[in-house]
């Protein structure tokens, strides 16, 4: 137990807590707010949705992007929908139940105080949302429309038919867009942050560089707020944009912001497998799928027949066999463990041995059935079933079935799909305190960035939740508690001896990179600790398994610093520097994960230890010893220092989560 | 199911930045898999030059799921290559035959300058939602979502406008440079909600003026970006614009 | 006012709002023409030309009719000039065949030749009929002898090369109205997903109407001609 890390939770009933704090944070008088300049780096729905509201309140804010356009950060590619406990479907959701869904959710490794929260301002994001003009999915009455997503026995899920992420970013963006027009804003895209400039122990600014002419530049701020996403790129491939990088976290950390909880990933069971070599990133079909279709391998190892030539009796519906009560339905961290375990076992499927059925035939004709009942038809052929069932499963899913098709060149109304699991999402990220602040004052973390409300696995629906909740709700009251005590203080002077320092090592960092001139693309060693990661860091963990990692990246580290090829020169755009420059944070942050990992002697939520399972293979959590966020501090290059933050469980029990 | 790999001849525009002419290069990609994105084979292609010492072609691109809008080549004269609906992260080689010769330039329009190679720099865009693509609510000012309720027809039809990508596919496929459906969309997307009536007159005015001065040209009704459009926007939210525009001028 | 004129969507508008009226102008110029059809030797067409000439409210219109043209054709300049400046380099491979209409590319082109085609057709019986007083109304070439216009127009069109002209013309006109009708519809925000058929369609129309219409004349009088049939008066 670390005195360092004080989570700063207000005193008082759970519920009172949000309340009780906003009545007494200290507030900013808009003459100072004037005064006052944020830095928020990233521009997605935490970013931009900070941005936009602190602009309002009438601080000056400056945003930087490393994409051409705010628009396209990847919270833009959020499919599903937003949760919010609005009970507008009368089906007994209320704060409460999205409070605790989401706890057990993420087996008891978050924080109650958070988590309630946001739950609590989860309602007030859909209003804001719609106010914006926000076009979400409505009924024929014009009220809004809901669906059940994620296992939940609520329909609590707000959506915009498959693009609930795009619509959301856009409608933050916008607002951020009109801040920008008034001049309240500043924006800064194609820059990448490439540090953060400490002033008396405190984060007065950064340093970024400008991706087209190469410069790099120092940005004064008296608070710097980081909203840059998840580093599940890591793993080279995953479903994050190609641009997702954990470079300005990662220079944080080693500014002395903690790292919470990094080994935490989400692995997402419902992947389009990787077709060859060549692949360069993964993409996510949504969870709904799982809804109506049915997953299985064969029974035989090894079999070569088409899907359709194997009879029913060799299937092996393996999560309907192993967990009868939930079936296909099992969270993620469960079903895609499930999947990895049939491949692993040489079940798999395709050219790559590396996937498995997703099955619509039984779903077609359910649905063909029912609809010929609906129609009257008293005596269907089996060829008019089918037909009216695909008709079914088109309105339903056609769009995800479409998009399958386009990247496989297969007819899913013919032939299963296939799927394998694949990185989605890192529930790890910077330690925050209550306030989203992390361990350096005046350095924030927001949605993804941040280690965050999920605990060890998070739920479908909530991350959109989270990262509005984080910038329209909770930082611009939390961000008064700091920046009240900064009123006196100028911003900092770009020309200090501080920002001149900073800009020189990064210069020096950039000059070393180019300098190395050696012979392999840096793509290549990305694909490496990739592998290393996806195989030893991924699914499933082990110790023998940790440890080789941790000694193969560190040799990858030597090869990476000796023989990077970086064509081109550092003045003007050049992709492969960006690239290099983010794989070298990867790389220290592939070790990081992999010591986080054999940390924790537990199996709980995304992390999976081998040696902790019962005897049929489930997760065993140790609440006694491991309930506590992993705080890392960064020491030196290789040495990281653990510090624990334990989680006090007030109003709820934590149990074994069970879905036999 | 098993493709033989195609080999295939490259014509990229390479230009150094803003300032430099510019030129075609010509490469040869060998042993392209039909099951490769049309942005894999340039990663395939750029590894090659890595190894043979060569700059890499710089592109723009992001999530390679087709909704960020990021990617934007104009393949064989076509803004996101041949297929319908389809933007160029999601264009497969299957698209493609052995032996091919493909030309791929940036978008081109003045108010896209090339910043290099296959990179445009797309900031016009942004300053026209900030000049009227919003809706004027601070955080916290809303009411209940439920309070308002809207046609589902309307959310529908506002929604099918909202999903515009702003890659500027249009722009760059319009013979005239013309940024009308990317404007359209958005004025369309607030004309038809509720929401969005308070700034109608102003939103429509401000923006078509941004839209002006950004150096875009004039829409000549071809109709190239609607079959263009990776979202397949249509033509009506012009209409719409042209008449939204219309009625705010006669009333200021 | 002057903000909507220089705006893209004044400009826009202007040319639809010229354009529908020249189309106006073409409806009514077609059904004067369709009296050379009666086989009275001109006489009706002669006189509703001239009654037209002579109505104050036509000579009004005719004013607005030029001003219309040159409006038309001086924006259409103006427009071209400026989409032609808003894509400084052009690509190198052009692929608009495969996304849009030619003639829907081509509206300069087509329109040029038009032009052209609408000075010959001025200089041929506009000057005569009301600059030079070559041809008469029909009541002094009763008196004097003089060649009416229904004359004039049917030895224009029996020329050969006059008619081949007109006959181009036309056609191109055809193809011109055919993108420019509907378009303005579009223009004037007068257009959705459920009614553009509609106008597509009503563009067809009238590009046939007109094309099929002002095309008769030419090969009318050429086959006429060429059988040795008395197109004015119907007569072999």
């Amino acid at each position: 137990m670390s005195s360092k890390l004080n989570a700063k939770i207000p005193a008082g009933e759970l519920e009172q807590k949000w309340t009780k704090y906003r009545s007494e944070v200290a507030l900013v008088n808009p003459a100072n707010k004037r005064s006052l300049e944020i830095i928020v780096v990233g521009s997605g729905l935490a970013g931009a949705s900070a941005a936009a509201t602190l602009a309002e309140l009438g601080y000056k804010v400056k945003v930087f992007c490393f994409q051409d356009s705010p628009r396209r950060a990847h919270s833009i590619a959020a499919q599903g929908g937003i949760n919010a406990a609005k009970n507008y479907q009368n089906d007994g959701d209320s704060v409460w139940r999205l409070f605790y869904d989401t706890i057990k959710g993420g087996d008891y490794r978050a924080r109650e105080a958070n988590v309630h929260r946001l739950a609590e301002v989860s309602t007030s994001i859909i209003d804001q949302c719609v106010a914006q003009g926000v076009p979400f999915a409505r009924e024929y009455g014009g009220l809004l429309s809901n669906r059940s997503f994620g296992g939940t026995q609520v329909q609590r899920t707000f959506y915009a038919a498959g693009q609930t992420g795009q619509q959301l970013l856009l409608g933050a963006y916008s607002a951020l867009e009109r801040q920008v027009g008034l001049g309240n804003a500043q924006m800064y895209s194609r820059h990448e942050m490439m540090d953060v400039v400490m002033i008396d122990g405190k984060a007065k600014g950064i340093i970024a560089r400008n991706m087209v002419t190469g410069e790099l530049e120092r940005h004064s701020g008296h608070a710097v707020l980081l909203c840059t996403g998840g580093y599940g790129n890591v793993f080279f491939l995953s479903t994050n944009a190609m641009g997702s990088n954990v470079t300005a976290a990662w220079k944080a950390h080693k500014r002395g912001a903690y790292f919470g909880n990094p080994c935490f990933t989400q692995i997402h069971p419902t992947c389009i497998p990787v077709s060859g070599d060549h692949q360069s990133k993964l993409t996510l079909m949504s969870e709904s799928l799982r809804n109506d279709g049915r997953i299985w391998v064969p029974k035989k190892q090894g079999d070569t027949r088409k899907p359709n030539e194997i009879p029913e009796e060799e299937r092996d519906y393996f999560l309907e066999r192993r967990y009868p009560a939930f079936g296909n339905l099992v969270p993620r961290d469960v079903a895609s463990r499930a999947a990895k375990e049939r491949c692993d076992a040489g079940y798999g499927v395709g050219a790559s041995k590396m996937a498995v059925y997703l099955d619509y035939a039984s779903a077609i004709e359910r649905y063909g059935k029912q609809q010929a009942s609906k129609l009257g038809e008293s005596n269907p052929t089996h060829e008019r079933i089918i037909q009216l069932g695909k008709d079914v499963v088109k309105e339903k899913y056609g769009n995800l079935f479409d998009m399958y098709e386009k990247i496989t060149d297969e007819n899913p109304y013919e032939m299963p799909m296939r799927i394998y699991p694949a990185v989605h999402y890192t529930m790890g990220g910077l330690w925050v305190d209550y306030e989203l602040m992390t361990t350096i004052p005046g350095l924030y973390a927001l949605g993804e960035a941040n280690f965050s409300d999920h605990g060890a696995n998070r739920l479908g629906a909530s991350a959109l939740m989270q990262g509005l909740a984080d910038g329209y709700f909770v930082i611009p009251y939390t961000i008064g508690s700091y920046l009240s005590s900064q009123i006196r203080d100028k911003a900092a002077d770009i020309n200090s001896p501080e920002f001149m320092a900073a800009e020189k090592e990064t210069a020096e960092l950039i000059n070393k990179l180019m300098n190395i001139k050696g012979t392999k693309s840096v793509d290549h060693f990305h694909k490496r600790l990739g592998k290393i990661m996806w195989d030893k860091c991924g699914m499933a963990r082990s110790k023998e398994g940790l440890q080789w990692a941790i000694d193969e990246i560190r040799k990858l580290q030597k090869e990476f610093w000796s023989d990077v090829r970086i064509p081109g020169t550092a003045s003007g755009l050049n992709p492969e520097l960006e690239k290099a420059c983010r794989v070298a944070d990867f790389l220290e942050l592939g070790e990081l994960m992999c010591l986080d990992a054999l940390n924790r002697e537990e199996s709980c939520g995304g992390h999976f230890r081998e040696e902790h399972q019962t005897e049929e293979g489930e997760a065993m959590r140790h609440d006694d010893t491991y309930m506590y966020v992993a705080a890392w501090e960064y020491k030196s290059t290789n040495n990281y220092e653990l510090h624990k933050e334990e989680l006090k469980y007030e109003r709820i029990k934590p149990s074994q989560r069970n879905y036999k | 199911m098993e493709h033989k790999g195609m080999n295939l001849t490259l014509k990229v525009w390479r230009q150094q930045n803003a300032n430099d002419k510019g030129k075609f290069v010509t490469y040869n990609v060998k042993d392209v898999s039909p099951d490769m994105s049309f942005l894999e084979m340039f990663d395939v292609l750029n590894e090659q030059l890595i190894n043979t010492g060569d700059e890499p072609i710089a592109f723009d691109h992001d999530c390679r799921e087709g909704i960020c809008g990021m990617c934007s080549m104009y393949i064989n004269g076509r803004a996101h290559g041949p297929m319908k609906g389809t933007t160029t992260c999601q264009l497969h080689m299957r698209s493609f035959k052995d032996g091919d010769t493909i030309t791929v330039e940036p978008w081109r329009a003045k108010a896209f300058p090339v910043i290099k190679d296959l990179v445009v720099d797309r900031t016009s865009f942004d300053k026209i939602i900030a000049s009227g693509g919003f809706v004027s609510v601070n955080t916290g000012n809303a009411q209940d979502a439920n309070a308002l309720p809207i046609p589902k027809d309307d959310a529908d039809a506002s929604f099918e406008a909202a999903a515009c990508i702003g890659c500027g596919a249009c722009v760059a496929s319009c013979k005239n440079s013309s940024a009308m459906l990317f404007v359209s969309a958005k004025v369309s997307q607030f004309a038809l909600l509720p929401q969005g009536q308070a700034e109608r007159t102003d939103r429509v005015l401000n923006m078509v003026k941004t839209m002006d001065e950004a150096g875009f040209g004039n829409c000549t009704n071809t109709g190239s970006c609607e079959v263009e459009c990776p979202k397949e926007i249509s033509l009506a939210n012009i209409a719409r614009m042209n008449r939204e525009y219309l009625m705010a001028t006669l009333k200021k | 006012m002057t903000k909507f004129l220089t705006s893209s969507l004044g400009k826009k508008t202007v040319m639809a709002l010229s354009g529908l009226f020249l189309c106006l102008f073409l409806l009514e110029h077609l059904y004067t023409n369709v009296h050379l059809f009666f086989g009275d030797g001109g006489k009706e067409f002669n006189e509703a030309s001239h009654s037209m000439v002579h109505s104050i409210l036509i000579r009004i219109i005719e004013v607005v009719l030029f001003l219309a043209i040159v409006v038309h054709v001086a924006q259409a300049l103006l427009l071209t000039k400026e989409n032609s400046d808003a894509r400084p380099v052009k690509y190198a491979v052009d692929g608009t065949s495969k996304t849009s209409d030619w003639f829907s590319r081509n509206m300069l082109l087509t329109g040029s030749i038009i032009f052209f085609f609408i000075v010959v057709h001025l200089y041929n019986f506009f000057v005569p009929y009301r600059v030079t007083g070559h041809v008469v109304g029909p009541e002094e070439a009763m008196a004097t002898g003089g060649e009416t216009l229904a004359m004039e127009v049917a030895e224009a069109l029996s020329n050969p090369i006059y008619a081949i002209i007109y006959l181009i013309s036309v056609l191109l006109l055809a193809f011109h109205l055919n993108h420019g009708f509907q378009s303005a519809f579009q223009t004037l925000g007068i257009n959705n997903q459920k009614y553009s058929k509609v106008w597509k369609m009503a563009s067809v129309g009238f590009a046939v109407l007109i094309g099929v219409g002002f095309g008769a004349f030419p090969i009318f009088f050429q086959l006429a001609k060429y059988i040795g049939f008395d197109a004015l008066n119907w007569n072999m």
